[in-house]
């Protein structure tokens, strides 16, 4: 067992596990967007950071992918860890405003408006990756992928028509943190399919 | 396309039939024919053993794929920093007006593609424009003016067509 | 003849031992006629956008029609770049080492009649030292070379980057040589370590602790490991990479020969951008000749060790430079950097130890081995030892590539070296590091240029691009610019850089066009600690350090921007505005023809006027005035 604080409270934890896994096994909560448990964690929301600090340097790191390891001291919630999860909220009710579990998480953690204007008022995707994930690692499929890059990055089906290697298991819409996956759906399921699932 | 057929074959077995390989290929067909057709992509994937969705993301993801095809010629204008201090932006919004398209796109008489690049590192002749792989030193917009008429009664076509005789 | 016996070697001889290269080194040089009267021309991308190909082949044409002797016949060499980029097309006449500048193909048969037939310089193609007004005769009297320390750019300018005997006749895979048949990894590993050799690519990180580690990595993990070269040099108005790759690309393969030596690699990858079709050219030509030569791929020198090295081209993405980014692109997927708690030197490429340094760092290995460390380490300062190639830009007179001593006050390479500002001021700024890099103020010009004190100052050494600014250069513009160009290269993997850098942006783009607010500062501060403690990989970590350096050091520049709705320089469209000064203007009616909305009105010979109503402020007027007559406030 490895042994090392978090809030400096003493935890314990099997060698190979991630600080975010030790944190929900003492009920310790760090705000997740992109984590789940039956995919490989990506890291890319960032706002399960959490800081870690030693007696003359700190740092921030990525909860769900940081291994544990010895006498590490892992603090959850200190000025730079909000700092950083506020911004992303903010940013997040902007660019995502319709999903009410963004909001939802945001008002949690003490944000309730942005400064940003909305650019589109009915998405809610935020680009967390889980369904591309789920998709390539679960499904066995990699029906649908992120797209382009950057401010332009989206998730879609090659040249951005619907595919016939779409088995509309519906795996990306159940893993979805936010719902976006089921408007999306029929643009990437191809209509052959649509109909064979309908006449089932 | 059978023509084009064979010559797609010839690229493809130029590397093994691995995955890490689908780099070289989109780059080698680009080359060859200036764009990546919905069909060579999936000839790709059938020779690399990458999904469709993977390569069509990696395509996407890096700038210098094309998937439809260019324009008879290709000018481009650097926006290294060097080229930004010296004049780069004015150079584009002058190539904008003239061409009537904006940067990435291609005029509709697939006569020119536009586009700005990174930094080409030719910083001591900035602001610097590449016509058709040749560079262009120390850009204004009055040579830009010159260097499009020499690129030939093309030019005016366009030029008239858009009013910018 | 000699010559013939080097013909039948570079044909028929694989160098079976450190005898075989020496041996042929000796007769390399015997061959060769030192008295022998040779034109280099560079043909460095600079050059030969200026037009460098067409002095070659009409100083060639000229030759021909001379009817000179064919014994006597001076050879003509095109090379790397010399580096003096502004002053190109460079012609050096060898033995005598006349140094011509700016040469156009109508001086070709002035150069062959003087200077090859006559022995006489060409006096009006001379370069003349702008403060002294004194004519200068050779390439080393030129205080822009004769102020440098050109040990990494030793060979460019001087070998021909596509024949490897040039390169093996000035001391070329000696170093390998040396390493190969007289040292053992570990000492090889030893000496990297001993010299203080530290990562040219940005971070600066002790390149002899990265081998160690992979070492230590191969150790638990076992083989395969590997070597990778970083060649994917994105920082806008940098091109120091691409000059060594371009001009000296058996430097860098031998260098990563031996660092593949050091650690036991039998396989190589050399990741070049795709904007260097030249490098990735002269690369490939070197690779293949280093196999005909026996010293690359099975069996080198004889000495039992294999190893072979492939060419990766970048498909444009900048954040390809970043190490667990390039690695997904080698394996052929797109660019998107891995969260990375784990070192690449011990999960890198496919996911075993890997050594990535970048272009100039390899570079460094031969000198470092061949010379020794004690040699390597007494050049530059103690904590940044060795030198450092800058790719000196912008508003600066001498614009080039310079190779100076780590250590050495900034001013020292923008004043002495760089010659100044154009225009005789002080600079205002210089921005070193690129995108991830800060804005060094005047007043700050006597810093040290080493890894330590850049830092320091909040700006970084970066890959070495030194970017020159002067009053007319607007700070809250070169921050819009810097956040554009990232915002574009972000993979859009984590949310603050795929989100945060567009909204910095903005919030920049509000002080330019006069509507930011003071809030607006303490947001962008804020937001920008965000990104730097929550963005995945090093793009979205550093991308605040241009905006931060010069909130810091040029407040009252954005002060002036929100408060007054100013732009001090002359650069924020929406607040400037464009005039004619009536005293200066000639009447010429350039402008007016040149001007896109023809808003300049005014007779031939008088004083022309700008309607400021329709003017979109493009700035073409003032860019064509050849009498400074158009003035912006």
């Amino acid at each position: 067992m490895i042994k090392f604080k978090i809030n400096d409270k003493e935890v314990q934890a099997r060698s190979g596990w991630t600080v975010l896994e030790t944190a929900r096994q003492y009920g310790i909560e760090i705000p997740t967007l992109c984590f789940h448990e039956s995919v490989a964690s990506s890291g890319a929301c960032r706002l399960c950071m959490v800081e870690l600090r030693e007696e003359n340097w700190s740092k921030l790191v990525a909860s769900c992918i940081y291994p544990v390891s010895e006498g590490i001291n892992v603090y959850t919630e200190t000025e730079r860890v909000q700092n950083v999860r506020r911004w992303i909220f903010e940013m997040l009710l902007s660019e995502c405003p319709s999903s009410k579990e963004v909001k939802e998480m945001a008002k949690k953690y003490g944000v309730f408006k942005t400064r940003f204007p909305v650019q589109n008022p009915n998405e809610s995707c935020m680009l967390c990756g889980l369904c591309t994930r789920v998709c390539e690692e679960v499904v066995g499929l990699s029906a649908i992928a992120t797209l382009d890059r950057g401010v332009h990055k989206k998730v879609g089906a090659p040249f951005l028509r619907p595919t016939e290697v779409c088995v509309a298991c519906g795996c990306c819409v159940t893993i979805c943190p936010t719902n976006a996956m089921r408007s999306r759906i029929d643009s990437v399921r191809s209509n052959t399919k649509m109909q064979l699932a309908k006449a089932a | 396309m059978n023509i084009e057929g064979v010559k797609i074959s010839e690229i493809l077995e130029r590397y093994p039939a691995k995955p890490e390989y689908l780099i070289f290929l989109l780059q080698d067909i680009q080359k060859q024919y200036g764009f990546i057709s919905s069909e060579t992509m999936e000839q790709i994937c059938d020779r690399t053993g990458v999904p469709l969705t993977q390569a069509y993301s990696v395509a996407t993801f890096y700038q210098s794929f094309r998937l439809e095809p260019k324009g008879e010629h290709e000018i481009k204008v650097c926006l290294g920093t060097a080229c930004h201090l010296k004049g780069g932006p004015r150079i584009v919004n002058e190539l904008e007006r003239r061409l009537g398209v904006k940067a990435g796109e291609t005029t509709s008489d697939m006569k020119f593609t536009f586009d700005t690049v990174n930094c080409l590192g030719a910083c001591a002749i900035a602001p610097v424009i590449v016509i058709d792989e040749e560079y262009h030193p120390n850009m204004t917009a009055q040579k830009l003016e010159k260097q499009i008429k020499t690129l030939g009664q093309d030019m005016t076509e366009v030029s008239e067509v858009l009013g910018h005789a | 003849m000699p010559k013939e016996n080097v013909a039948i070697k570079s044909e028929n001889w694989r160098l079976n031992s450190h005898k075989d290269l020496n041996d042929l080194q000796k007769d390399i040089i015997e061959s060769r006629d030192p008295n022998r009267l040779e034109v280099v021309v560079c043909h460095g991308t600079g050059c030969i956008a200026n037009g460098s190909p067409k002095v070659s082949s009409a100083i060639r044409e000229s030759l021909l029609g001379a009817g000179i002797n064919v014994k006597l016949m001076p050879g003509i060499k095109t090379t790397g770049c010399h580096g003096f980029c502004s002053r190109g097309p460079l012609v050096i006449v060898r033995p005598h080492g006349f140094f011509y500048q700016r040469v156009t193909p109508k001086d070709a048969e002035e150069i062959v009649k003087k200077t090859l037939m006559e022995k006489q310089p060409v006096e009006r193609l001379l370069y003349k030292n702008p403060k002294t007004g004194k004519t200068i005769l050779t390439e080393k009297e030129i205080p822009f070379y004769s102020l440098q320390e050109r040990i990494v750019l030793h060979n460019i300018g001087k070998v021909d980057p596509t024949d490897i005997k040039d390169s093996i006749a000035s001391g070329g895979y000696q170093a390998l040589a040396k390493a190969l048949c007289s040292m053992s990894p570990e000492q090889v590993v030893k000496e990297v370590e001993k010299s203080g050799l530290r990562g040219r690519g940005g971070a600066g990180f002790p390149t002899g602790r990265k081998w160690r580690s992979a070492l230590k990595a191969i150790e638990k993990k076992g083989y395969p490991a590997y070597v990778v070269v970083n060649g994917d040099e994105g920082d806008p108005g940098a091109f120091m990479d691409r000059t060594i790759m371009e001009g000296d690309p058996h430097a860098v393969l031998e260098g990563l020969i031996i660092g593949a030596y050091a650690i036991g690699a039998k396989q190589g990858y050399l990741y070049v951008r795709a904007e260097y079709p030249l490098a990735i050219k002269h690369l490939e030509i070197a690779m293949e000749q280093a196999r005909e030569y026996g010293l690359l791929g099975e069996n080198i020198l004889n000495t039992g060790f294999s190893f072979d090295a492939r060419i990766n081209r970048g498909a444009g993405a900048f954040v390809c430079g970043e190490s667990t980014a390039l690695f997904t692109s080698i394996e052929g997927k797109a660019g998107n950097p891995r969260p990375k708690y784990v070192r690449s030197v011990e999960e890198g490429l496919w996911g075993k130890p890997t050594v990535l340094n970048n272009v100039e760092t390899w570079a460094n290995i031969p000198l470092v081995i061949e010379k020794g460390a004690d040699w390597y380490s007494k050049i530059g300062v103690p904590k940044s030892t060795g030198t450092k190639v800058f790719s000196l830009v912008g508003k600066v007179n001498n614009v080039g590539l310079v190779e100076v001593p780590m250590g050495i006050p900034l001013v020292k390479i923008i004043e002495d070296i760089g010659g100044g500002v154009i225009g005789g001021e002080n600079f205002k700024a210089v921005q070193t590091g690129g995108p991830s890099g800060g804005c060094i103020p005047y007043s700050l010009k006597d810093t040290p240029v080493d890894f330590d004190s850049l830092t320091k100052v909040g700006s970084m050494m970066g890959s070495g691009g030194m970017i020159v600014m002067d009053k007319h250069d607007c700070v809250v513009d070169i921050g819009r610019y810097f956040l554009r160009f990232l915002e574009e290269e972000s993979c859009g993997k984590c949310i603050p850089c795929r989100l945060g850098l567009i909204r910095m942006r903005k919030i920049l783009d509000g002080f330019s066009s006069g509507t930011g607010t003071k809030q607006d500062i303490d947001d962008l501060i804020s937001l920008s600690q965000a990104l730097q403690d929550g963005a995945l990989c090093a793009l979205g970590s550093s991308a605040p350090n241009p905006i931060l350096t010069t909130l810091k050091y040029f407040n009252n520049e954005y002060l002036s921007h929100i408060e007054n709705h100013k732009c001090p320089a002359g650069v924020c469209k929406e607040l400037i505005t464009y005039s004619i000064n009536a005293d200066k203007c000639t009447g010429c009616r350039s402008c007016a023809r040149q001007c896109p909305k023809q808003c300049i009105s005014g007779d031939k010979k008088k004083p022309h006027v700008i309607n400021t109503e329709n003017c979109i402020r493009c700035g073409i007027c003032m860019e064509t005035c050849k009498f400074e007559a158009v003035i912006v406030s």
